[in-house]
């Protein structure tokens, strides 16, 4: 018998998620339009490489990864290039992102796929792989994968985890790709396995997903693996990476420690998934399997191409009539869908049409009692209630004393809260609060120390000049003491009393004449230099530059017309 | 009474003594404080308290001058101000402004290079006769840059809210409602 | 030993200079609103207060009392408290800068500090010898900290709450520091097992 362990607190809510499993994952038709957004996982913006009106195939890579931590994008399907342009996020803020817009073209038209014998190869150009076909963590962090797949040097990896547990309410996109792609899980583990080479492979599944495990359990016997696949109990969140890692080994990763230093590490089963299809299928990721379900007269899975505008998903579902708006992720750590243009992105698995019969509106928020039932049900043994009193008190420094940053938003403190208080809203408001000061903390900190070097140059160039005028000075002196010599001692007694007799005035204006002097000089320097004795071919390149020049100096209203719709394009 | 007055005149002239010996013994080189007013002011060397700079500022604020004269600061730069240094808060002594970058406009620009000197942390690029560009990462919207311009070529803009600046809101509280 | 143990105990919670005796009200009130700064004064305070008890029982017992000059007390304590106040501030100032600049004025005004003056006159009044005089002085500083330093807390904690609007401030930190003197008035029922 497997010995499971029990991590803290955590809530039982209602699962919700019978109905969306009757249905095998469909295919979701073509859009008439893809917005793909470029920025996808965590980590660097992806810099895009297509422009508007290229052709693409399917799987042709349109966003180059930045950075280490970050990860490519690729075309979901053939067509036209529209625009690169900023269009609406799937983001709590519905603001806008670079995205690549593209009009499919019907055809699907695969670029060359190129399997990979990943055995033969070195770790490194594995991990390269995944990076550039886009395969991050697909439970909704999106956290690159080929960043975890390394491990710590100084700890031996034991555990690899693989996260089925899935215990939001209402989602079954892991559940169903369990079921019917649990072979190509399996593979995919094995990828990950032999990339850490841990000891052990455990494969969690929350138990209320039996078929789920079953398919899993035959799926090891028929690859012929030795993973573990272990039913754990239902409880909200086991599907937390320090939860079910808690759970399968009982070993408790620290505050602002990562796994792999304890000799773990934890992957989404769907990751899994979409590692093999990469390495063995050449298939980079393109599409994933999004649970529609809530207030839809279809609730089912989909397998929707990334980029599917929430619009044409929805219609898929049929939404019923009193649908109020559409939550992304589940009902605990979701939020809702800023437009109906908001694009399906690797984040996204699960999507709940909400009503106010299913989700009714918040009850108003009464004061705290500081009763506890938060910090009971927090899994990470937090203190919600007083990072509730300080987040509101908007006093940061404290809620950083009360480890704000270990707070996962699961949302367990609002759930049992018997007043009602939106407690992770206060915590994902003192979070944002931090990390703006901290930028601008950094902002100011480079400020300073341009400031302080360019102070430096200033000073220096300064002591320079001084030193080169010194030095050109003691030169003059050093070239007129000869010829002075000559002349007497008398004459430059003579000079000096001169010098002295004049009145003030004069010498003014001896001084304002040397200076008109010197700015003429000085003009005539600055004249064009080698304009004799030109060619003809050459002077007449001279003009042609010239004249192109003038237009730039000074625009013309009708320069500007033309540029304005060239900006629109 | 002269024993009285002994006594006194002894004790007085021990304890100035032993305080003579300490005040040499314990004396404060420079004042470290400024370094910690000088770490909450924003370094935007814009000038707007009247000083040439955020340091000598830091050192005004520490010889007792007003908490309340940062504009880039604003009304939370104050506050941080009164609570290291035990002060009352003051409303600011100037319209608080978003944060601005500047912007050259680049068909008008004449490469006069005056606005690349006026620039505190060099966040102006270019040379003589030829475009000069600001780096927006670097700039920290002092708008020192705006005035010195021959050809008034450089705006401020309001630096607009993206999805790298986006803050989660303070929550709306609803508040009870009565039937 | 244990009369040793009760002029402590005495001092720091039966007879609690600041919310039994209502000695010290000002830097009470003035310094509470910050935990750090509560420490500081805490820390400052009772330094002082521990060597003005053994310095005035000097001065009271080997100058003033061998000559007569008992009517000279109160003037020569003040003198050496605010010396050692001074040698403190330095020493304040020297260690950490921030500390001197946040306790501010009420640094200096520890010379007329109503406990510390208090608690050597009391010394005398209670005919204590140089080791209860010490005790003495030092437990009556150690409850004053313990109090600033309770009170800083609350305070800082009520900076968070809903306080009805005329309440805020100092209004509420009255109260506070009532409710405090009542609680602290209960360790007087330590006094009937002695």
């Amino acid at each position: 018998m497997f010995q499971l362990f029990k991590f803290k607190g955590g809530v039982k809510p209602e699962t919700n998620k019978a109905v969306s499993v009757t249905a095998p994952i469909a295919i979701a038709p073509l859009p008439a339009q893809l917005i793909v957004p470029l920025h996808q996982s965590i980590g660097g913006m992806p810099r895009p490489l297509v422009k508007a009106g290229e052709r693409v195939l399917k799987g042709q890579r349109i966003g180059d990864p930045d950075k280490w931590i970050s990860a490519a994008v690729h075309a979901p399907t053939s067509g036209t290039v529209v625009s690169v342009e900023e269009r609406i996020a799937s983001h709590p803020s519905g603001l806008p992102t670079l995205s690549v817009v593209l009009e499919p073209d019907g055809r699907d038209e695969w670029m060359e796929r190129a399997p990979l014998d990943y055995a033969s190869l070195e770790p490194e150009r594995v991990r390269e792989r995944l990076r550039d076909f886009g395969v991050v963590g697909l439970g909704g962090a999106v956290f690159p994968s080929h960043a975890k797949l390394v491990a710590a040097k100084a700890v031996p990896m034991e555990e690899l985890v693989i996260n089925g547990a899935e215990c939001e309410p209402f989602m079954t996109c892991d559940d169903m790709l369990m079921r019917e792609r649990a072979e190509e899980i399996v593979r995919g583990v094995g990828i990950f396995r032999d990339l850490l080479a841990p000891k052990r492979v455990l494969i969690g599944i929350e138990d209320n997903k039996p078929e789920a495990l079953a398919a899993m359990r035959a799926a090891v016997q028929i690859v012929g693996e030795n993973f573990e696949v272990v039913a754990v109990p239902t409880r909200y969140p086991a599907g937390g990476a320090k939860q079910l890692i808690r759970v399968l080994t009982g070993k408790e990763v620290p505050a602002s420690t990562r796994s792999p230093e304890m000799g773990v590490q934890c992957f989404n089963v769907a990751t899994a998934y979409t590692a093999w299809r990469a390495i063995a299928h050449g298939e980079p990721v393109l599409s994933r399997i999004v649970t529609l379900t809530g207030n839809v007269e279809q609730p089912r899975n989909w397998e929707v191409l990334l980029g599917t505008p929430l619009r044409d998903l929805i219609a898929l579902g049929q939404p019923k009539a009193d649908t109020t708006g559409y939550v992304m992720g589940g009902p605990m750590m979701g939020f809702e869908m800023p437009s109906l243009e908001a694009p399906i992105v690797k984040a996204t698995n699960c999507i709940i049409a909400a009503s106010p019969t299913l989700f009714p509106p918040p009850a108003p928020e009464m004061p705290c009692i500081r009763c506890g039932a938060c910090a009971q049900a927090c899994p990470h043994e937090l203190q919600p209630f007083e990072l509730y009193w300080f987040a509101r008190a908007r006093n940061f420094g404290k809620t950083q004393e009360y480890n704000i940053f270990d707070c996962i938003e699961c949302g367990c403190c609002s759930y049992v809260c018997p007043s009602h208080i939106p407690l992770v809203q206060y915590f994902r408001f003192a979070k944002s609060e931090i990390w703006a000061r901290e930028r601008e903390k950094n902002q100011a900190d480079a400020a300073k120390a341009r400031f302080e070097f360019r102070n430096e140059r200033e000073e220096r160039e300064k002591a320079e000049k001084a030193e080169r005028l010194a030095k050109a000075a003691a030169a003059k002196a050093a070239a007129a003491k000869p010829a002075s010599e000559g002349v007497s001692a008398q004459s430059v007694a003579v000079t000096d009393n001169t010098a002295a007799t004049l009145d003030p005035e004069a010498i003014k204006k001896a001084t304002i004449a040397a200076a008109m002097e010197r700015a003429k000089r000085q003009r005539e320097s600055v004249q064009p230099k080698n304009t004799e004795g030109l060619t003809a071919a050459q002077s007449e390149e001279i003009a042609e530059i010239e004249a192109r020049r003038t237009p730039l100096q000074k625009p013309t209203d009708q320069g500007e017309e033309n540029s304005a719709p060239a900006i629109e394009k | 009474m002269l024993t009285a007055i002994l006594i006194m005149a002894l004790g007085a002239v021990i304890l100035g003594a032993a305080l003579g010996y300490a005040s040499i013994k314990f004396k404060v080189e420079g004042n470290p404080l400024v370094e910690k007013i000088e770490a909450i002011l924003p370094q935007t060397q814009c000038g707007q308290c009247g000083f040439p700079g955020c340091k000598p500022y830091a050192e005004a604020i520490a010889g007792g001058e007003e908490i309340n004269r940062c504009p880039p600061g604003g009304q939370e730069g104050v506050r941080k101000l009164a609570d290291l240094l035990g002060r009352e808060v003051k409303p600011l002594d100037a319209e608080e402004k978003p944060k601005q970058l500047a912007i050259i406009d680049e068909q008008t620009c004449i490469g006069c290079t005056l606005c690349i000197q006026a620039c505190p942390v060099d966040a102006i690029v270019g040379a003589a006769k030829q475009m000069h560009t600001v780096v927006s990462s670097l700039c920290t919207g002092c708008e020192l840059c705006v005035k010195p311009c021959p050809v008034e070529c450089i705006r401020m803009e309001v630096i607009e809210e993206s999805i790298d600046n986006w803050k989660w809101k303070y929550p709306v509280i609803e508040l009870k409602r009565v039937a | 030993m244990t009369h040793y143990l009760f002029i402590v105990i005495g001092a720091v919670l039966v007879n609690n200079v600041v919310l039994v005796r209502i000695l010290g009200l000002c830097p009470f009130m003035g310094v509470s609103k910050k935990l750090e700064t509560a420490f500081g004064m805490g820390a400052a305070t009772t330094f002082v207060l521990t060597v003005a008890t053994g310095a005035t029982y000097v001065i009271d017992h080997f100058l003033l009392m061998p000559f007569g000059l008992e009517y000279l007390r109160t003037i020569s304590f003040i003198v050496t408290i605010a010396a050692i106040v001074q040698l403190t501030e330095m020493v304040i100032q020297k260690s950490s800068p921030v500390l001197h600049q946040v306790l501010g004025i009420y640094l200096p005004l520890i010379t007329t500090n109503c406990a510390v003056l208090g608690v050597p006159l009391l010394n005398v009044a209670n005919k204590y010898n140089f080791l209860e005089s010490l005790l003495f002085g030092a437990g009556s500083a150690v409850g004053f900290s313990l109090v600033l330093v309770l009170f800083a807390g609350i305070r800082e904690r009520i900076e968070g709450a809903d306080v009805p609007v005329h309440f805020r401030g100092v209004a509420i930190a009255m109260i506070t520091a009532g409710l405090m003197s009542l609680a602290f008035m209960g360790f007087a029922g330590l006094d009937k097992y002695r």
